[in-house]
């Protein structure tokens, strides 16, 4: 499939931002944090502004923008409309979550029930961007069983990685979130890792026999309709080099979950020195989020749709 | 819009024969010629005289060699929308652009109301969906819906384009839900086949495949003996023709 | 018969509408959207098939073409090219204005001017030539369909030195039919799609006859008649075909004898009919050394004599009471004598021509030849039918029934395009014949005009050469009967700048359009003035040896003057041999004028009866262009030609439609045979009929006349087809046309090769005449097959046309061009492991001649001697309106640039059939090498761009054409 920015960034910073916002409204509910305005502004700030760009991203990627509130209606079948319906459901929460813990202050209340709530938005939303490419057919190595439970631990994992930075920028290091984060990050690494190996021996039914109906024997791509690449080769025949994956896969897992791990256990080690620990924290964060872009260009790259076949791709 | 109809009333569809198929690409270019003004108008072109050019078509031909036990084949493969009964380009759909026709089962795109997301075309495992970048929407097949109900031309061309066009016959059309039609027949005697049907989307559409490649007519041309004849070759001959 | 196919969209009749109105599913799609405002019916003509097409017209743009469901030739159908017709149109690479060249040749360097300046640059030049030295004008026309008109026309010029296209494509296929059976393959023929049950097809990727093979091998499978296909290549045709025979290129004749010599073992030949309808009684007579040697017996009135075995004498071979004598020998006045049978059967019974002795050569293994063989025997034997008709013979006997030997064939440019092909197209007929199959049903069959007596009609005219003002006595193209027909000065040396019909090309009935540049250049046999080019492009896909051919037509004497002092052409579009003319003549498109396709040329007959057919205007151009015809009709006025002018000098036809309408080449007979005389009541023959064309219009563009059942088989020989034939001047008596498997005008050259008659040939090409005008067809090697570069260069390599494009004129198209605008070579999978070459590596293609460079792809279906790339794919940059980007200029190859026009073996002729002067394009043999990292990527050579005439417009970026027609209104978001 095509790397497109976009859609990579789309679901790097929603992943982030849904992630973040879900820690803040689980926190705010269940009150384990003492945060002041400002931390309360830039945190979740931050959250909404990765939610806000990701979504605001996507729509770059449509062919008629203006018409994007048409994607709204169709949630009875489509996990592209539900995530629409989701994201924007969530923002209502996350409004009042905002009102009352960030403007008024406030905690206890409503204003956790709305964290709560948000929290559930956030993981609801993040569930369909997932279910989008679980249930895509065409594409195996998306529609299997690690996709949505990988959507939701990268939205967790770098949203608590952030969480982190931010609690450790704010001086207010927490155990509880240091750990939970280290913890996180080992299990996306493994999560990835069981994926990649799934992926890597799965044998799908599909080959070029089925797609033409040619059966038994080896079937050949020796013509192209086309000499030159059109938009279905474009969009669903991108192919990486295996040499080229391998040394990104290798990429993206230094930087989204080696380099961070060690960077988290640094920062609990040394978490006596706040400011490097926070340092540490930051850091993590800053590799992760851009490990995971690599991570979400291989995704797609690595890819591969059922159309590749009729191009003996 | 995008919920699919739990049954439809025909099932409108195509059957190619890939036994007979020549790859001339005929089915490809009427194809553009009459949807470039129909109905998902126009099929644009991009850099149409460069290097880098690019357009949108509706049917594309491929050419395969098929290595069997039994030796290799060449074989020329039409690929264009199977208009399936279970289609996720349909569902997946987040508009109500996409659609299924309950009354003839041709999927169709509702271009006012696409908003170019393209899944549709990731959700379609044939390829059948290619995206109009000048216009920002997808377009696809659409069983020339424009000319198999068009009561401005005669009634025997009601027919899609690709149909009309094909100089060999491999391609047919009709209603694939009724046994009884032609196409379904067509279909039973030479063991037509579903497209990826592992993929549970049900195609309409039907290919049949190419019959086996003899090396062999059968056993009824024996060897062929020399003669046994008296004055060999030429006393035969004088004797055949003397006979006559 | 043919009549009886049910009315559906297309040739299929189960091709059926749903017959149901729109169901109302309230989604707002239009299903019946107006389709346009009118609809013209016409010819197409983006190739040589003349499908005839409706051409669907709104507010002034073409909105849609689709096949003619009445016409004979497609009946319905269209193909890739024609569908894309819009975009032929609509071409940004069409001429606009005439141009005069600026610049160097070649350089595209031009200025418009009017078109009264155009025409008198070209009467004064063409006039003064024909006031001295009318040959020094060379006219030669490309894929064009007037040849009527332009022969004609050159005649009334008065230069010999006139020809079209045919000499470079097919003149082997029709010469080797035309002198065989009088009819041929090409589009001349066809097989009896609805009832062969064998179906053979050599050497052929698409064809003239385009539509109607295709709905043929439909008609084929539907039925499961079995097809066989012989060729290198297993595409397209080979690819449906039941079983395909790889075949080494250039031996189908050793293949096809290896049949005839089994199935004459066998004792598998229908003796009836070759007995009833060839010449394989005629008696020949055995003289070694003599003048008459090789020669028919003939008696009184110069009739070739049989023998009759009952009153032991040789009689008349028409005489319709002898029972003819096929074998023996006999001493007849002193001379001895043997039926030519007899002389086949020596020659194709012996071991050289047996399955095992040829299989290696040929590619294919001896049991595969000996099942072919039997298969054949099979159908043809046991498998015969019979159609319930009867007809009568031209010798007075009456038949119940019409018997066929439901065995066809068809053959095209795998087997002409060789130096042997001449003889492996007889050799082909000869099997054909063999089995009985030609005209009878389930056959190969004749299309009306033909058959015609082989050779036919009239002798090549310009024997003297052409002189001042005076036209020349015929037509300048022609069939010559033996060596008095030849067009040789004196000293033997030719007349014709292209050689035709000299001791180098005896037969060649098309002319040699390949080797007129050359020859001009080198002012061999002598330097001429103009070159008159129309509809060829001779600066590239059509000329062999492309990069010396540019080289000659840019070349200058030590004055600085061009060794071709001036060039003049007519294209439609801007293609590479526009830069090279000194005057352009801009044409209109297919869908702007008028045509004919006449009877007196390439006709839209089918086996069930004569057609032919018109182009109409259909679009007004919009740009300053006139159809060609109505130019050359104009010039031959301007410069005062006998025919074209009215007895008080003023022009005799206003425009083409008017020459269509009222020329007659004899008394009643003009360009088209329906609805002649004044009310159009007349067929074939009649006073022109002022309301012509309208009532071609009227009928959808073509008149086509059924023939009755009695008179569509056994035409060779049938008297009420014959005598219809004389009627619409096909033939000029009503006498049987009788198959000549021996060709007693092949064995007259010979005998002149030994020195016999009056004319005899120079020294130095004896030999080669002896060896190859053989009576009887046989197979030599290709001749760069046996030249000694062999070992160097390994592999054969061909070109196939796509189905989807015409020669060059495709790539401007910006559909077609989507989808092949780069050429791969092609290759077996086993050769380039052998040569250590992987999928899509760029390679160098090395012949004798140079070498190219491409992209190569791995294929199984190809004969593992053999590498091909599809057809003149490979554009000059700034040619056909394409971008500096192309992939056309820039990843495409034209293999032309490597093959030689020369022999490599012997340089001093080109590199064409001995006997025909066909050019050998496939008779290419090459080496492969893999190419170097930084030479990746780009093909060589590469030429300077030309540059693009005054006003011609910018390629667009993007095309949304189509966008003004439709129906349903998208609301803005
Ligand atoms: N390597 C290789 N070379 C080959 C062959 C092969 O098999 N292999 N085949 C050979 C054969 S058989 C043939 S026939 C030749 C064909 O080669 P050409 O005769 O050169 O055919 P085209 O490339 O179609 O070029 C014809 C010219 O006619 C112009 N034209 C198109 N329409 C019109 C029109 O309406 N009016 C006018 N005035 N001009 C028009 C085109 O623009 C083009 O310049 O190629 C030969 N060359
Ligand atoms: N679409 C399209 N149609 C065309 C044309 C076009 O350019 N495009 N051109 C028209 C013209 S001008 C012509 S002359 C005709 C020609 O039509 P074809 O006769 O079909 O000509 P080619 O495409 O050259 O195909 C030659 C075939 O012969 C095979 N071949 C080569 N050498 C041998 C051999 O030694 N033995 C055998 N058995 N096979 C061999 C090749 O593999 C190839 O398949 O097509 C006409 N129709
Ligand atoms: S072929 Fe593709 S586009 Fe057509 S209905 Fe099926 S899934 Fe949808
Ligand atoms: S691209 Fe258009 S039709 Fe396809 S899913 Fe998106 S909105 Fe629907
Ligand atoms: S049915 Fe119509 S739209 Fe579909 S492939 Fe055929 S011609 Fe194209
Ligand atoms: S038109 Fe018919 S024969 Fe030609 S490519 Fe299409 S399906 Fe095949
Ligand atoms: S075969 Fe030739 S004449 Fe017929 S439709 Fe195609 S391009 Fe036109
Ligand atoms: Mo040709």
């Amino acid at each position: 499939m095509h790397p497109a920015y976009s859609v990579i960034f789309f679901t790097t910073a929603t992943g982030a931002g849904y992630g973040l916002l879900a820690c803040l409204g689980i926190f705010a509910f269940l009150g384990f944090i003492e945060a002041g305005f400002w931390f309360r502004l830039v945190s979740l700030g931050i959250a909404v502004a990765l939610i806000s760009a990701g979504l605001l991203s996507s729509t770059a990627h449509l062919g008629r923008p203006e018409r994007a509130w048409r994607a709204f209606s169709q949630w009875k079948s489509s996990w592209l409309s539900r995530e629409g319906v989701a994201a924007v459901a969530t923002f209502i929460p996350t409004a009042a979550f905002g009102l009352g813990w960030v403007l008024l202050g406030l905690d206890g209340g409503w204003t956790a029930a709305a964290g709560l709530l948000s929290a559930i938005g956030a993981a609801v939303t993040v569930s369909t961007t997932g279910m989008i490419y679980a249930s895509l057919k065409p594409i195996a190595q998306w529609s299997s069983r690690y996709t949505l439970p990988a959507y939701l631990i990268f939205a967790v994992m770098t949203g608590c990685v952030l969480f982190n930075a931010l609690l450790s920028s704010f001086g207010q290091p927490f155990l509880w979130v240091q750990t939970t984060s280290l913890l996180l990050t080992g299990c996306g690494w493994a999560w990835k890792r069981a994926t990649w190996r799934h992926n890597d021996g799965q044998v799908t039914g599909t080959t070029l026999n089925s797609a033409t109906g040619l059966m038994g024997g080896e079937v050949r791509s020796i013509e192209w309709p086309h000499t030159e690449e059109n938009y279905v080769l474009k969009e669903m025949g991108f192919i990486v080099a295996r040499k080229h994956a391998a040394k990104l896969r290798l990429i993206a897992q230094a930087l989204t979950f080696a380099m961070p791990f060690l960077l988290l256990a640094l920062s609990v080690l040394l978490r006596e020195v706040g400011w490097l620990a926070a340092l540490f924290a930051m850091a993590a964060t800053i590799l992760q989020l851009a490990g995971m872009l690599v991570e979400r260009w291989l995704f797609f790259a690595e890819a591969r749709h059922t159309v590749a076949l009729y191009y003996g791709r | 819009m995008t919920c699919l109809p739990a049954s439809t009333e025909k099932k409108l569809g195509l059957v190619i024969d890939l036994d007979t198929c020549v790859g001339c690409q005929a089915c490809v270019t009427s194809c553009k010629e009459w949807n470039t003004g129909g109905e998902m108008a126009p099929l644009t072109d991009v850099d149409p005289y460069g290097g880098d050019v690019d357009g949108v078509w509706f049917n594309r031909v491929h050419s395969y060699e098929h290595q069997t036990e039994s030796g290799s084949s060449t074989v020329h493969f039409p690929r264009s929308c199977l208009h399936c009964e279970k289609p996720a380009c349909v569902t997946v759909c987040p508009t109500g652009a996409s659609y299924k026709r309950s009354s003839d089962g041709i999927v169709l795109i509702d271009e006012s109301k696409c908003i170019g997301c393209k899944l549709c075309s990731w959700a379609c495992p044939y390829g059948a969906r290619e995206f109009d970048t000048s216009v920002g929407v997808m377009k696809k097949c659409t069983l020339c819906i424009d000319r198999i109900y068009n009561e401005n031309i005669a009634e025997e061309d009601r027919v899609p384009a690709c149909v009309a066009a094909c100089p060999t016959s491999a391609r047919h059309f009709g209603d694939l839900g009724d046994p009884d039609s032609a196409i379904s027949q067509l279909v039973d005697r030479r063991s037509g086949v579903e497209l990826m049907p592992e993929l549970g989307y049900k195609p309409t559409n039907r290919y049949l495949p190419p019959r086996e490649r003899t090396s062999n007519f059968g056993s009824a041309a024996p060897a062929l003996q020399p003669l046994q004849a008296e004055g060999g070759f030429l006393g035969w001959v004088d004797r055949m023709l003397s006979r006559q | 018969m043919s009549r009886d196919w049910l009315r559906a969209a297309n040739s299929s009749p189960s091709q059926r509408p749903l017959s149901v109105s729109a169901p109302n599913e309230k989604d707002g799609v239009e299903t019946s959207p107006a389709v346009s405002d009118r609809i013209a019916k016409t010819t197409c003509y983006m190739c040589a098939c003349r499908c005839g097409i409706d051409v669907h017209v709104k507010d002034g743009v073409i909105r849609y073409i689709n096949g003619n469901k009445d016409h004979p030739v497609n009946r319905g159908v269209i193909c890739g090219k024609g569908s894309a017709g819009i975009m032929q149109h609509y071409s940004p690479a069409r001429l606009r204005k005439p141009l005069l060249r600026t610049g160097p040749r070649g350089s595209g360097a031009f200025r418009e001017i009017e078109w009264d300046e155009a025409l008198s640059i070209a009467t004064q030049r063409l006039s003064q030539i024909r006031a001295t030295e009318p040959r020094k004008l060379a006219f030669f026309t490309g894929r064009d369909q007037s040849q009527s008109l332009t022969g004609w026309w050159a005649s009334k010029f008065g230069t010999p030195n006139y020809a079209a296209h045919g000499g470079f494509c097919s003149v082997n296929m029709a010469a080797g039919g035309l002198y065989t059976v009088g009819g041929s393959f090409w589009e001349f023929g066809e097989p009896d799609w609805d009832r062969t049950k064998y179906f053979m097809i050599f050497g052929v990727a698409e064809d003239h006859d385009s539509n109607p093979i295709k709905i043929g091998l439909g008609k084929l499978k539907a039925r499961g008649a079995k097809v066989v296909s012989v060729n290198p290549c297993r595409t397209g045709y080979n690819a449906i075909a039941d079983d395909w025979i790889g075949i080494r290129p250039g031996t189908d004749g050793l293949f096809v004898l290896a049949l005839v010599h089994e199935l004459l073992r066998a004792g598998k030949i229908d003796l009836e009919y070759i007995a009833a309808y060839t010449n394989a009684a005629h008696l020949v007579i055995q003289n070694p050394g003599g003048a008459d040697d090789g020669l028919f017996l003939r008696g009184p009135g110069d009739l070739p004599l049989i023998w009759d075995s009952e009153r032991n004498v040789a009689v008349d071979a028409h005489n319709a009471d002898v029972r003819p004598v096929l074998t023996g020998s006999y001493l007849i006045d002193g001379r001895r004598c043997v039926p030519v049978f007899q002389l086949m059967a020596e020659r194709y019974l012996d071991e050289a021509y047996s399955p095992d002795v040829v299989a290696e050569r040929c590619g294919v293994d001896a049991a595969t030849i000996r099942r072919i063989a039997a298969e054949l025997a099979h159908v043809a034997f046991e498998e015969a039918i019979e159609l319930p008709v009867a007809w009568t013979g031209t010798n007075g006997r009456r038949h119940a029934s019409m018997r066929g030997r439901p065995i066809s064939m068809h053959a095209m440019r795998g087997i002409s395009a060789h130096t042997n092909g001449f003889h492996t197209c007889r050799a082909i007929h000869l099997l054909q014949v063999l089995l009985g199959t030609v005209d009878v049903p389930g056959g190969f069959r004749f299309k009306p005009p033909f058959p015609k007596e082989p050779p036919p009609g009239p002798k090549p005219a310009g024997k003297d050469g052409g002189r001042a003002m005076t036209p020349l006595s015929g037509m300048p193209l022609g069939f010559v009967s033996g060596p008095e027909d030849l067009l040789v000065d004196d000293n033997g040396g030719p007349i014709r700048i292209d050689k035709a019909y000299s001791w180098e090309a005896p037969l060649a009935a098309h002319g040699l359009m390949h080797t007129v540049i050359r020859n001009a250049w080198v002012g061999d046999p002598y330097p001429i003035d103009t070159l008159f080019l129309y509809m060829a492009n001779m600066a590239w896909n059509s000329s062999m040896n492309t990069v010396d051919t540019i080289r000659m037509l840019t070349d200058k004497d030590g004055s600085g003057e061009y060794r071709i002092p001036y060039i003049i052409y007519s294209d439609a579009y801007y293609s590479e041999t526009v830069a090279f003319a000194d005057l352009v003549l801009p044409d209109t498109t297919y869908l702007e004028r008028h045509d004919c396709i006449s009877l007196l040329d390439r006709p839209v007959s089918h086996a069930d009866g004569p057609g032919d057919a018109i182009r109409q205007p259909v679009i007004d151009p919009d740009r300053d262009v006139r159809a060609f015809q109505t130019v050359l009709i104009d010039l031959g006025a301007r410069l005062g030609l006998p025919g074209f002018v009215n007895d008080d000098g003023s022009a005799k036809y206003r425009d083409y439609a008017d020459y269509i309408v009222n020329h007659e080449r004899s008394p009643g007979i003009g360009p088209l045979a329906g609805w002649r005389s004044e009310d159009g009541s007349a067929e074939g023959r009649g006073a022109p009929n002022p309301g012509q064309l309208q009532r071609y219009i009227d009928n959808g563009g073509f008149w086509h006349h059924e023939l009755a059942d009695e008179q569509r088989f056994y035409k060779m020989a049938n008297k009420s087809y014959l005598d219809f034939a004389r009627h619409m001047g096909f033939v000029e008596k009503p006498e049987p046309i009788i198959f000549q498997l021996y060709s007693e005008p092949l064995q007259k050259f010979r005998l002149a090769a030994e020195g016999h008659g009056d004319l005899v040939p120079p020294p130095d090409h004896r030999e080669r005449l002896k060896a190859y005008m053989d009576p009887l067809p046989f197979w030599y090697e290709p001749f760069e097959d046996s030249s000694s570069e062999k070992g160097r260069f390994p592999l054969h390599a061909l070109t196939q046309r796509p189905m989807h494009m015409y020669h060059s004129w495709g790539g401007q198209n910006a559909w077609l061009r989507q989808i092949t605008s780069q050429n791969r070579l092609f290759m077996h999978r086993k050769t380039a492991a052998a040569l250590g070459l992987a999928d899509d590596d760029w390679v160098w293609i090395e012949s004798a001649n140079g070498r190219v460079k491409g992209q190569i792809r791995l294929v199984d279906g190809v004969n593992p001697q053999t590498v091909w790339t599809w057809n003149a794919i490979g554009k000059r940059r700034g040619a056909w309106g394409l971008k500096d980007d192309a992939a056309e200029s820039n990843r495409s190859f034209l293999l032309n640039h490597i093959i030689g026009d020369r022999l490599s073996g012997d340089s001093r002729y080109s590199n064409s059939d001995p006997v025909t002067g066909q050019a050998a394009w496939f008779d290419l043999r090459v080496r492969i090498e893999k190419c170097l990292p930084q030479e990746i990527g780009f093909t060589e050579p590469r030429f300077d761009r030309q540059a693009q005439p005054p006003h011609f417009p910018q390629p667009a970026e993007s095309l949304s054409f189509g966008a003004q027609f439709r129906g349903r209104s998208v609301p803005p978001a």
